[in-house]
């Protein structure tokens, strides 16, 4: 068994990374920018934010490869680029991660909807995750997160496609909204039902990350948690963001979110982290709020 | 008024009884599908369960039976897609249903478009839709799309990536004078101000009445950055494209 899963065994509660995309438009991206682009033009920055997480006291990081697949990367032109951006995103976590730390390789949505919802067939998307998963691979990533997923077929091409082409461990957190009748994906997967479907298609690690501030993230925590025994893994936004004079706000604090931690470990989650409008100083909260608290 | 057993289709009254909650809509639904004819609400019926090549059917054989394509439009297919939005709206349908519904939609009206077209019935409206510069986001864009095209809108798409001259280009093109903007990510946003502002400058701000939309976006940025009116779901967007329709 992987040391991931061996530690999560043993009760442990770990403590992922913040947003990727909030530092490197700190550092540089474009709006609307390639982020796996810079694997290959900024390797400095990608490998220094990695490195400020693993400072902060994350037990793992996230590489910059979400927008990886070649369905996302052909629409910056990068279509043939797929395994090359993959590598370079998982070297330069590894490359900044401490002996005993782990590497995530990210694998965000290919944007593409399945047949008969859009044009991407079962095997063409299959195929395009499996490149993903082969590009992180030879850049040495310990496990896989997919994420932000609202398509459970999708989201379970993806596990398929990691576990059929490595041993590594899978984790797959999908993304909810709070709707009229409670929380959905867009495609209307309940917390339930996803983690029921993602344990069964054999994610290691079953979660929810993005999307609600951290209060709705609770519920959500709380539902998978009483239908899966698989460790859960969420990333949670630092609230909803709004604009005040022209920059973007994320409301809520670091200290804020790490006063939930605790009950977020106590309605199940077993690795707690951040998504957009997280960095650093709140990685540093988290840990001492699960830790040390 | 109208009752829910003046309607003759039976799938359609079930939808409604189980489905459109808020008072006045349910009122004006009843009333709407109980003005149209059986085989009008079959239509409708076919369009909600997302059937497209019922539809596809139904409308060739209304047409040829000498059924107007206005009337077909209107009482089949618009009404059809009116209980698609609310059900989308409040959680009883999601994003695959949709699609299939407006497949459904589409289907009907390529049968209607070219008779419309030709005998210069004006639609509803034109709007131009397209996701602002540097966001290649359009899920959202697209529903929009298709609940106003559902909605009798003749909308023109400029997909993703959209500069502040492709709107204007459009607007000088299509002489339509609502723009709906969309946006996914924070950093990109602010460019649905920017092309506000690119209309100012063109000296074409009063001509066109401007919505917008997307996740991150709220209400007050929409106030802050001089958009005329903000909507919230797809539904809403076919509201506000009404409203924005009138005014000019």
């Amino acid at each position: 068994m992987s040391k991931i899963l061996d530690r999560l065994a043993a009760g442990e509660v770990l403590v992922s990374d913040g947003a990727t995309g909030t530092y490197l438009q700190a550092n540089g991206l474009e709006p609307g920018g390639c982020p796996e682009e810079f694997n290959d033009t900024h390797p400095d920055v990608v490998r220094q934010m990695a490195a400020n997480y693993f400072a902060a006291g994350s037990d793992m990081v996230e590489t910059n490869t979400f927008g990886g697949s070649r369905y996302m990367l052909a629409k910056y032109g990068h279509g043939e680029r797929v395994e090359e951006l993959n590598r370079k995103g998982a070297q330069l976590a590894r490359e900044a991660a401490p002996d005993g730390s782990f590497v995530l390789g990210s694998i965000g949505p290919t944007g593409e909807f399945l047949v008969p919802n859009g044009t991407a067939t079962e095997e063409d998307m299959f195929e395009v995750f499996c490149e993903q998963v082969r590009g992180l691979v030879d850049g040495d990533v310990d496990a896989f997160c997919i994420e932000t997923m609202s398509d459970l077929g999708e989201t379970i091409l993806a596990v398929k496609a990691a576990k059929e082409t490595t041993d590594l461990p899978v984790i797959a957190t999908m993304t909810y909204d709070r709707g009229p009748r409670g929380l959905f994906t867009m495609f209307g997967v309940t917390p339930v039902g996803a983690a029921q479907q993602l344990s069964a298609a054999g994610a290691d690690i079953v979660g929810s990350n993005c999307g609600i501030k951290i209060e709705d993230m609770l519920e959500i925590i709380a539902q998978m948690r009483s239908a899966t025994d698989r460790p859960i893994l969420t990333h949670v936004n630092a609230g909803i963001p709004r604009i005040e004079d022209g920059a973007i706000l994320y409301p809520d604090t670091p200290e804020h979110m790490a006063s939930l931690m605790p009950k977020m470990v106590e309605s199940g989650a077993n690795i707690i982290g951040g998504c957009c409008g997280t960095g650093p100083d709140y990685v540093r909260a988290f840990v001492q709020a699960v830790r040390l608290g | 008024m109208a009752d829910i057993n003046d309607i003759a289709n039976e799938s359609i009254r079930k939808e409604i009884e189980e489905f459109v909650e808020r008072p006045e809509e349910k009122g004006e639904m009843i009333a709407v599908m109980a003005r149209a004819r059986p085989s009008m609400q079959d239509i409708g019926a076919a369009i909600i369960q997302g059937h497209h090549e019922t539809v596809d059917k139904l409308t060739e054989a209304a047409l040829a039976e000498g059924i107007d394509a206005l009337e077909i439009m209107d009482d089949g297919l618009i009404n059809g897609m009116g209980i698609v939005g609310i059900k989308f709206r409040d959680n009883f349908i999601f994003v695959p249903e949709v699609l299939a519904c407006a497949r459904a939609m589409k289907a009907g009206m390529k049968h209607i478009e070219p008779i419309l077209s030709a005998s210069g019935i004006e639609p509803v409206g034109r709007v131009i839709m397209g996701t602002v510069k540097g966001d290649l986001h359009d899920i959202g864009k697209n529903l929009c799309i298709m609940m106003l095209r559902g909605a009798g809108f003749e909308v023109f798409d400029l997909g993703v990536d959209t500069s502040a001259d492709k709107f204007i280009d459009a607007v000088e093109e299509h002489g339509a004078n609502v723009i709906g903007m969309s946006a996914l990510l924070t950093t990109t946003m602010p460019n649905m101000g920017r092309t506000i502002e690119a209309f100012i400058d063109a000296d074409l701000r009063d001509d066109v009445q401007f919505m917008v939309g997307g996740a991150p976006v709220t209400p007050e940025f929409a106030d802050d950055m001089g958009a005329d009116a903000y909507g919230e779901t797809a539904v809403e967007c076919v509201e506000v494209a009404k409203r924005l329709s009138v005014k000019k």
